[in-house]
């Protein structure tokens, strides 16, 4: 479930209030959105992957809320971790054509 | 009782409304704004991320117009799905399924290149690929609006012309007026979280049912996907590479991803968890697997666990008709319904004329979204068209039954949470749903009607509390179409399983054609008789 808006990364752009589908965000009353309703959260990533400042963390769990720090996800290098693998950002290139779509294609009936 | 559409605060007119933001819903506006037609889309969420398809990666049914590859291609589901499905339409969706493929490499859509150096095209990114969509949409001129669920849709004399809905970050009600109006809502997932379905609640279903449409194919409905227990990630096709285990480290003989599934449900039935690692995974493909389905690796990176080495414990997450194939009877080539201006695609609509009685997630299904997309954008174009002056001077009434007020009282909320609870129960356990006996169906068809009868009861208030009201009624009225077709299906074929009678019946080969709110009918309809193979 999301877990995390960080406060110092979030740049108030509020993409994640439009995106989530099951509108789990409230726009802030200062600027930085809120998780409203946590337990709406269907555990897609969406949210994660659409943040263009990589300050949104949604743990694996997707029956209940889990305990996370910042400070750890941000040492582990988990904050935008997935929005890097799927190749969006600035100056990435998307994972949807990586030559390994068409590789595993070819040597498996997956893809 | 409040007319929502009298009093609505946004009003708007279109020749076309699209109800759903997904691949089917996209295509349907896309393929109707091109035709010409003015174009309104509602999701309930946010077109571009709402849906199965926004989060995953998926296979395409994507066949070149090569005689033999069809043939093979036809034949693939054939009599895994009991052969219902019929050769006229499985041609049709592999011809546009093929035309639509083509147009999104050209519109941009970044695929993998061949050893030719060709683009590859029998996959699909999803956060990719509806972003693209989104961004096609509404280049063609068509008007999004996103967290905005239906209510009940609106019809006269012609047929269905318009919606009212809520916008739930704002609260203001909303009614659009159409020519046409093209259901495009997904299935019913029965809120399982199972990845990206919990916008998937029968809303589509339940609306079409109230303006007289009817279904198809509502018993092939309890899709179950494997998953670790933690997680949302439902990616079955993965655990083709796994070993299931017991806690003691002893393997589940015959626990598999394609025909397995039932012997983990049987464990799990039994209170013995069943754990799952892909250590049959060959080596030098694990780094392929990881790129192909970024987010199955996710949830296990974040919890250190190495599910290539590491024993996890599974689960099976309902996907109930989303990966079933029954939903709305299509009529004819343009995905009608019976109700004149009334459209359905992708997964509201029954995909039984391409996959019979089984399907998977991806492949048949992604190929059905596009092809019945563009197939119904193309007849709800024509048909807003055909109306010519008369769509200017409408009559249009609410057809619902449901009452509306303006707010509820703060017990709603509780009792709406307590419905839901009630038919997961029903539909959820593997011994009612994935194995169906006569017993279990009419006990649970008992409790779904004096469910039914409790939620109908009741108002539906303007705001998110009536959307969720409204999800649960489609739920309940979704279960109900579910197994009282499953009921009269005395047999076993395609993914519906009788414990009771455990063998196909040649004699059952047909169609069974569901419908009604306060009264739930069935009855039997034929399959075209032509064969895959002459």
């Amino acid at each position: 479930m999301i877990e995390l808006v960080s406060e110092s990364k979030c740049v108030e752009c509020n993409l994640c209030v439009s995106v989530c589908p099951t509108n789990v965000f409230d726009r802030g009353e200062h600027g930085i959105p809120v998780i409203a309703r946590q337990s709406d959260c269907q555990t897609c990533f969406m949210c994660e992957l659409y943040c263009p400042a990589d300050a949104l963390y949604v743990a694996a769990d997707a029956e209940g809320p889990t305990a996370v720090s910042e400070a750890l996800l941000d040492e582990q290098g988990l904050l935008g971790g997935y929005r890097e693998k799927v190749g969006w950002g600035k100056g990435r290139k998307p994972v949807a054509e990586h030559p390994y779509m068409y590789e595993l294609a070819k040597r498996t009936a997956i893809g | 009782m409040a007319k929502v559409w009298e009093d609505s605060e946004l009003r708007l007119s279109a020749d076309v409304l699209v109800i759903g933001g997904g691949p089917s819903g996209t295509w349907a506006a896309l393929t109707a704004a091109t035709n010409g037609s003015k174009v309104i889309l509602v999701d309930k969420g946010y077109c571009g991320t709402s849906g199965a398809t926004a989060p995953s990666g998926t296979g395409v049914w994507y066949i070149k117009p090569d005689e033999q590859l069809r043939e093979e291609a036809r034949q693939s589901r054939y009599l895994l799905g009991g052969k219902l499905a019929e050769v006229p339409w499985m041609n049709r969706v592999l011809d546009r399924t093929y035309e639509n493929m083509n147009k999104l490499g050209a519109w941009g859509y970044p695929f993998p290149k061949d050893d030719n150096g060709d683009p590859y095209k029998r996959g699909l990114q999803g956060p990719e690929y509806m972003k693209l969509m989104r961004k096609l949409v509404q280049k063609a001129g068509v008007q999004i609006l996103d967290h905005s669920p239906v209510l009940e849709l609106l019809a006269d004399e012609h047929g269905v012309g318009g919606a009212t809905g809520v916008r739930t970050q704002s609260g203001q009600t909303w009614t659009v007026r159409a020519g046409a109006v093209v259901i495009a809502t997904g299935g019913c997932a029965f809120l399982s979280k199972a990845l990206g379905t919990n916008v998937l609640t029968g809303d589509g279903y339940l609306l079409a049912a109230e303006a007289g449409a009817d279904f198809s194919g509502m018993e092939f409905s309890n899709a179950y996907a494997i998953c670790p227990t933690f997680s949302s990630v439902t990616k079955t096709a993965y655990y083709r590479y796994a070993s299931f285990y017991y806690e003691d480290g002893t393997i589940v003989e015959g626990a598999g991803s394609q025909r397995g599934r039932s012997i983990i449900a049987r464990n799990l039935l039994q209170g013995r968890q069943v754990y799952a690692s892909l250590d049959q995974a060959p080596e030098d493909i694990r780094p392929l697997l990881r790129v192909n389905q970024t987010n199955f690796f996710l949830p296990f990176d974040r919890l250190g666990i190495d599910p290539f080495k590491d024993k996890f414990p599974v689960t099976l997450r309902l996907e109930g008709t989303v990966r079933g194939t029954g939903g709305i009877r299509i009529i004819d080539e343009q995905c009608s319904t019976i109700v004149p201006g009334l459209y359905a695609a992708g997964d509201a609509a029954t995909r039984e004329l391409i996959c019979g009685g089984f399907t998977g997630g991806g492949s048949h299904n992604a190929a059905w979204a596009m092809s019945s997309g563009s197939f119904a954008g193309e007849g709800a174009s024509k048909f807003a068209r055909d109306l010519g002056d008369r769509a200017s001077n409408r009559q249009l009434k609410s057809v619902s039954t449901t009452t509306f007020a303006k707010a509820g009282g703060s017990e709603d909320k509780g009792k709406t949470a307590e419905a839901i609870r009630a038919v997961q129960e029903e539909v959820t356990p593997y011994d009612r749903n994935l194995f169906r006996t006569q017993e279990g169906l009419a006990s649970s068809i008992t409790r779904l009607d004096g469910l039914w009868t409790d939620l109908r009861e009741r108002t539906t208030t303007l705001d998110l509390q009536g959307v969720r009201h409204r999800e649960a009624t489609a739920m309940t009225a979704t279960a109900r179409w579910m197994y009282n077709t499953a009921q009269v299906r005395t047999e076993t074929r395609g993914m519906h399983k009788r414990e009771d009678y455990p063998t196909l019946d040649d004699s059952q080969r047909y169609r069974l054609i569901s419908g009604g709110l306060d009264q739930v009918w069935t009855q039997k309809a034929e399959v075209s008789k032509e064969a895959v193979t002459p």
